[in-house]
């Protein structure tokens, strides 16, 4: 039986009704890393079943997971993707992996990234490129390539990937998964490397909506060691998961859709837009006319924050001094020093802060008029390893539809929508929608994916 | 010959008294505590650490900058300044630079009655510490000071001496200490006092075109022994037509000079930026009230010398109560049992004696401090009958030394009065027994 191909709802009755046992299910997707890992290089660190509460009623009893080697895990080891951390063992346990834990999911791995989450192919992580389950000749995206990786090819039921300007949608779009950017503040960075403070939100990786949405449900909510995450309520995601919002309409922002867009991927949104319009689901014409300057101010903002954060691996007491940072991180940390240096702070940092608030209130106004948006994750599907390595700026752009969010600190799920016609690679499309309206794009998902009859499984192992 | 104006500004660090560290939950107090037992991950810098913001240090700095009359900042945040050194465990020090708590503020000095200026006053985190010398190959570092709450005060460069700048660190640390949220002990490190030094020649249009920092003073004494050294120092050099070096200097305790640490040509470019991890600090309009009135409630240096002075308590002793925080609040403690009668007949200035001269003991309770000191200024009542008898016996013990009296050596008498007063252990003052004895004997 391949238990990779189950919902998480599935293995889950599987181990309430003692069908199958904990270690068995550990045993399988642990034999599945022996598997595929060696080629894929999805997974930096695999783990040993861990002692959880032995309660059959907890929502992720049994469930193995993988997890962003972004993510601390005490007694485990943590690289970030860099070997600047390459022998580090955490003290402590995330918040997130703390929450998963008391649920009861064990984690199997650690999932290879870019290092420092910094690339959008996982090409930049210096544990090798993780390689696309679908054709190894190809990338899986990034940063949390690994994360999504393992996903598909079912070395893990879930991941949790850390998005700062894409990390979890692009990878999602390329490899076929579900993956959630949350809307910044839902859920608790403590204990997740930082990337860029301001812009990183943790989220989950799956298969389908609904395993998303189980997933959400657990992780988001306050934090008191993250004085940034939010207090309010949060709500029942797979309580009202099924819903349908009447008179629902998605705008379709006219600059995703222009000539950066490859032909390949725009054919297959306009047929997910037609799925869309078969449900009766009205669509408007909507303009984001600053896109073109997120890019911009991320590149600033998040590489000022970037060069901040790596400050403290200055070899006192993490070992491995800065030398031994990666061309990508040194990159980013002198782009950083730059932007905040002494008579050039206003010209860049504060002008890309400007920025940000236009870009934010750009999506205010568009939000009175659509209730969600819909564009392509990526405006290509994924492309060839050492591609796009050597130009930077290439490589910068892959991320030009899905910072914008960042940016504006708006949710949005990426979800596979098919293979594309002359590569036969995964293609993904994204929903945004306002601040904190996870609940109202899961749904709208969850419509999409029943429509459709179900996400593409993997079936080459 | 040219007169030069010393033109001098304070940077006061005060460690503030709160029970946990400024951006995590671990103990504040570290004094005497052995090294790293005191840290978790946000102080210890470990990656994926957030840090959350104490509440408790953020509204004391709001209350010294209120009891230092400056403007409050209703919507402040932190900042991250960047430098590389080994007792900074993030490469960044968590502060404020564009949004002080507190602006704009002043302090006047009960002695010279000068007015010092307050330029701001902002909070931020205190370092680690590098123990050197264990070893001849390391140096060490301890954590446990890394994250305690550090509130600056920073002076306009507007004071004139040496005596001013330690009159004024001295009212500081007393205003800090009545607030309840610092011990400020400059010996302890607790209180640490920067001193920023420059001369303006008389071509000088506004400051001067260098300054020196002096670090390392750790009492008041050593401030104005580096202030007049940096002084002397500098009109020399000024006198030989050249300008002195824009630097740091560290005080040198064994013979009373500064020497070069580092040139400010080198200073660090520290790339403040927004701390992102903090949101930020919005003080509403019910919190400052709240915090306006705890300030008024809290008796400060100067209204606690204004209503010592006017009990009627000598200006230079309710100088010394002031001082001392701790006789002075015992002290009017003690007026509160006293009658109306007491307070208006001069008692308390008699209070203040025994209490300043030591003649009762201020680790007695307050009523028994009371009680004993009733009693001491209360005039024996004196029993005549008994003295008279004391009187009759010692006539007929000292013939000799009374016919001498007599005879016109006046001085013969205090034998008597002292024999008087051996036979009757003391009961009897001095004085009556005289005016009675001469009585008697006239």
């Amino acid at each position: 039986m391949k238990l990779h191909h189950l919902s998480i709802a599935q293995l889950r009755m599987m181990l309430l009704k003692k069908q199958i046992s904990k270690k068995e299910v550990f045993k399988y997707f642990q034999s599945r890393i022996q598997k595929l890992n060696p080629t894929v290089n999805a997974i930096l660190t695999e783990t040993e079943e861990t002692e959880t509460m032995d309660d059959v009623t907890l929502p992720l009893y049994g469930i193995p997971f993988s997890m962003k080697d972004t993510y601390l895990t005490k007694g485990i080891r943590t690289t970030a993707g860099s070997r600047i951390l390459k022998d580090y063992i955490p003290q402590y346990d995330a918040t997130v992996y703390t929450k998963l834990k008391n649920s009861g999911a064990i984690l199997i791995g650690k999932s290879n990234c870019d290092a420092w989450g910094h690339g959008s192919s996982t090409e930049n992580s210096d544990f090798g490129p993780v390689k696309n389950p679908w054709n190894n000749a190809y990338v899986a995206g990034g940063s949390s390539g690994g994360s999504a990786a393992s996903v598909i090819s079912g070395m893990s039921m879930f991941d949790i990937g850390e998005d700062t300007g894409g990390s979890i949608r692009l990878p999602s779009s390329f490899c076929s998964t579900v993956g959630l950017k949350v809307s910044y503040g839902l859920t608790s960075r403590y204990g997740c490397i930082a990337y860029a403070s301001s812009l990183d939100t943790v989220g989950p990786i799956g298969k389908s909506v609904e395993d998303v949405a189980i997933i959400l449900e657990i992780i988001a909510g306050n934090d008191l060691l993250d004085a940034t995450s939010v207090r309010h309520k949060i709500p029942k995601y797979t309580r009202t998961l099924r819903d349908k919002k009447n008179g629902l309409v998605i705008g379709l922002p006219k600059e995703y859709f222009k000539n950066s867009l490859t032909p390949s991927v725009a054919k297959k949104i306009q047929e997910t837009i037609a799925v869309y319009k078969e449900m009766g689901i009205a669509f408007k014409e909507v303009s984001l006319s600053l896109t073109d300057y997120a890019i911009a101010a991320y590149y600033l903002l998040a590489t000022s924050e970037a060069s901040s954060n790596l400050a403290r691996y200055d070899s006192v007491r993490f070992g491995n001094d800065r030398s031994v940072f990666g061309e990508e991180a040194k990159r980013r940390m002198m782009l950083g020093a730059f932007t905040l240096s002494a008579g050039y702070y206003d010209a860049y940092y504060i002008k890309a802060t400007k920025i940000r608030s236009l870009i934010k209130q750009e999506f205010d106004t568009v939000f009175k008029e659509v209730d969600l948006l819909l564009a392509p994750t990526s405006p290509t599907p994924a492309f060839k390893l050492g591609e796009k390595i050597n130009d930077p700026l290439q490589m910068y752009l892959s991320d030009i539809f899905t910072i914008p969010t960042n940016i504006a600190g708006i949710p949005a799920l990426s979800v596979p929508c098919g293979l594309s016609e002359d590569t036969k690679l995964p293609v993904g499309f994204q929903l945004l929608g306002p601040a904190f309206s996870e609940e109202l794009i899961l749904q709208t998902a969850y419509r999409y994916e029943n429509a459709v009859g179900g996400f593409l499984k993997f079936n080459a192992a | 010959m040219t007169i030069y104006t010393p033109i001098i500004g304070l940077e006061t660090h005060i460690e503030l008294a709160t029970q946990t560290k400024m951006f995590c939950r671990c103990p504040a107090e570290y004094f005497n505590a052995p090294p790293n037992t005191s840290v978790c991950p946000v102080c210890l810098g470990l990656p994926g650490a957030m840090p959350v913001a104490n509440a408790q240090a953020i509204e004391w700095t709001i209350l010294l900058g209120l009891a230092l009359n400056c403007t409050i900042t209703t919507r402040s945040f932190f900042e991250r300044k960047h430098y590389f050194y080994p007792d900074l465990p993030k490469g960044y020090q968590i502060s404020q630079y564009q949004s002080p708590l507190c602006e704009n503020g002043s302090l006047t000095l009960p002695e010279s009655n000068v007015t010092i200026p307050i330029r701001r006053i902002h909070l931020e985190e205190d370092t680690g510490k590098l123990l050197h010398g264990s070893s001849k190959n390391n140096s060490l570092i301890d954590f446990n000071r890394s994250g305690v709450p550090l509130v600056e005060v920073v002076t306009e460069p507007a004071i004139s001496d040496s005596r001013i700048a330690a009159e004024y660190l001295q009212t500081l640390q007393k205003y800090v200490q009545y607030l309840g949220i610092s011990d400020a002990d400059m010996e302890k490190g607790s209180m640490r006092c920067e001193p920023n030094i420059s001369l303006k020649s008389p071509s000088d249009k506004g400051l001067p075109q260098y300054k020196v920092e002096v670090k390392n003073i750790n009492s008041f004494k050593f401030v104005r022994k580096a202030i007049d050294f940096e002084l002397k120092r500098q009109t020399s050099i000024l006198q030989k037509n050249e300008i002195p070096l824009q630097e740091t200097r560290r005080y040198m305790e064994a013979n009373g000079s500064t020497a070069s640490m580092r040139q400010k040509e080198e200073a660090h470019d520290y790339r403040y930026m927004p701390e992102p991890d903090i949101p930020p600090v919005v003080i509403n309009q019910d919190q400052f009230n709240s915090l306006k009135k705890r300030v008024e409630t809290v008796e400060l240096p100067n209204k606690r010398l204004k209503t010592l002075v006017n009990m009627q308590i000598k200006r230079e002793d309710a100088l010394l109560l002031v001082d001392d925080k701790y006789l002075g609040d015992f002290l009017l403690e003690i007026v509160q049992l006293c009658t109306k009668e007491e307070k208006q007949s001069g008692f308390i200035q008699k209070l203040v004696n025994y209490l300043v001269n030591k003649k009762i003991s201020h680790t007695l309770s307050k009523h028994e401090f009371y009680a004993k000191a009733k009693t001491l200024s209360k005039p024996v009542e004196t029993d005549m009958a008994s003295l008279k008898n004391y009187i009759a016996n010692a006539i007929e013990n000292n013939k000799v030394a009374v016919s001498d009296y007599k005879l016109g050596s006046l001085n013969a008498i205090n034998a008597i009065v002292g024999s008087i007063m051996k036979e009757s252990k003391g009961s009897f003052q001095a004085k009556i027994v005289l005016d009675e004895l001469k009585k008697v004997l006239r």
